[in-house]
């Protein structure tokens, strides 16, 4: 995309700066594990945008971040033509804006206001939920367990009768939010000795994780697995411990 | 056809005001329905079963739950009249990350103030002034958040002013004193019809509070 001033370079006119970009300059702080990072691959790579992907340390924040993000500190960070975004919710709905093709949400009014309300609860229920059970013990991890698995039930609800995804279709923006329990969840199940995706109690969500993880888009750009237990299991360790004081 | 719009409501609720400002904006006609929160009306019950909360906003039947959703979808449907979020993705980009700035920070810690007291109190009320800090910086010179406008993050934000009367007589401080800029802000904002009619009194406000902390056993 070529950015190139209208006025005359000869003779005594002022000269103007030419800035020729072959490409946007698009670039995303992540950190490896962060669901909140790959929910911002996904929408990049769903809509064929060239990026540059920074790996960040979030235990040893570097200065660029803290410039970038200095409210929260936090990753993901996108940052497009110099111009700094923050939050994953934010950034999806940027990218869905600044990129039309392939739209990730809807284009009725309510049909997208139905979306968004749908993610906050997923992000809020279900999302918390399921990782105040993994940092957690004793009847405090029970209670986050139960409240989580009545969350799921709802979102279970939310997918009879959809096609393919909750884009239709094609995979949008609520696949996209939702998408960690495909990959992620598992993993915190295994590290936190529980369930939360019985498969005889979810079945439309079960369908719907093997359609999202056979996605092209997805199937390739998954966290190694073994890493992710690893990971996992030493933060609740130490999450839990902070918790017992 | 014409639209059916009804806003079931609370009158102390930041969140309900927003829709209320949102859509005196926008000059769009709607039934007023008062909420007792103690006694959910089964319509509530009925269109926001999830959280069972309000401001609940129907139109035509449908329900749209959540503040900050119901201000975009107003700002949607009727999109040619008195724009809240800017064009410019980028722009907009920045007002969503501040409402949703707003909405993880300005409750919570407002809430601490009239709740707790001692240490948890101090704590609260620390964190209050220092979002509000963070806001102030965002605002700069401009006469509004939005700009030269009236925009979103206005929106999002104006309701909590009518709080503060409260979080002042019960944290036993001054936001004036700290963010002088904000509170000129505010003030700003309640020229505006749409945001004087949808606020209510200070003082009513901070009623409300004593009669909760009441009920909460909260000296």
């Amino acid at each position: 995309m070529a950015y190139i001033n209208a006025e005359d370079q000869l003779g005594d006119c002022k000269q103007e700066q030419v800035i020729l970009m072959a490409t946007e300059e698009v670039k995303l702080l992540g950190f490896w594990v962060s669901p909140f990072a790959l929910r911002v691959e996904w929408a990049l790579k769903i809509k064929g945008v060239k990026y540059e992907y920074i790996e960040e340390d979030i235990f040893n924040k570097s200065t660029l971040l803290m410039e970038l993000n200095p409210v929260h500190k936090k990753v993901p960070v996108l940052v497009h033509d110099g111009k700094a975004i923050a939050e994953s919710f934010v950034i999806l709905e940027y990218i869905d804006e600044a990129w039309k093709q392939n739209p990730l949400l809807p284009q009725d009014p309510y049909e997208r206001a139905l979306a968004r309300f749908w993610a906050k609860f997923a992000e809020e229920k279900i999302f918390e939920g399921a990782w105040n059970a993994l940092c957690s013990r004793g009847e405090e991890k029970q209670k986050a367990l139960r409240q989580t698995i009545e969350a799921m039930a709802k979102i279970e609800g939310e997918l009879e009768g959809k096609q393919q995804f909750f884009g239709g279709e094609s995979i949008g923006y609520l696949d996209i939010i939702l998408g960690w329990i495909s990959y992620c969840l598992p993993v915190w199940e295994e590290v936190g000795s529980m369930e939360i995706l019985n498969p005889i109690k979810f079945p439309a969500i079960t369908a719907w994780i093997n359609r999202f993880l056979n996605h092209p888009v997805i199937k390739d750009k998954l966290p190694p697995t073994d890493k992710m237990l690893v990971y996992f299991h030493q933060r609740s360790e130490a999450l839990a411990s902070t918790a017992n004081g | 056809m014409a639209d059916e719009l009804v806003l079931l409501d609370f009158w102390p609720s930041p969140f309900g005001m927003r829709v209320r400002i949102a859509l005196a904006e926008k000059g769009i006609k709607h039934e007023y329905r008062e909420e007792d929160l103690r006694n959910k009306s089964a319509l509530l019950l009925q269109m926001n079963p999830v959280h069972k909360k309000i401001p609940v906003l129907i139109h035509n039947g449908k329900p749209v739950c959540e503040s900050l959703i119901q201000v975009q979808y107003i700002d949607e449907v009727w999109h040619d009249q008195a724009p809240l979020l800017p064009s410019d993705p980028y722009q907009r980009a920045i007002a969503r990350f501040w409402a949703d700035f707003v909405d993880k920070k300005i409750y919570d810690h407002g809430t601490k103030i009239w709740r707790t007291k001692g240490e948890e109190q101090e704590a609260g009320k620390k964190e209050f002034i220092e979002c509000l800090k963070l806001l102030e910086g965002e605002l700069g010179d401009k006469p509004y958040f939005g700009g030269e406008n009236f925009g979103f993050l206005d929106v999002v934000l104006v309701p909590f002013y009518s709080w503060f009367h409260a979080y002042e007589k019960c944290g036993n401080f001054s936001i004036e004193a700290e963010c002088p800029k904000l509170i000129a802000w505010a003030k700003r904002c309640l020229q505006k019809e749409s945001v004087s009619k949808s606020l209510p009194d200070q003082e009513k406000v901070y009623g409300f509070v004593l009669q909760l902390k009441k009920v909460f056993g909260i000296e």
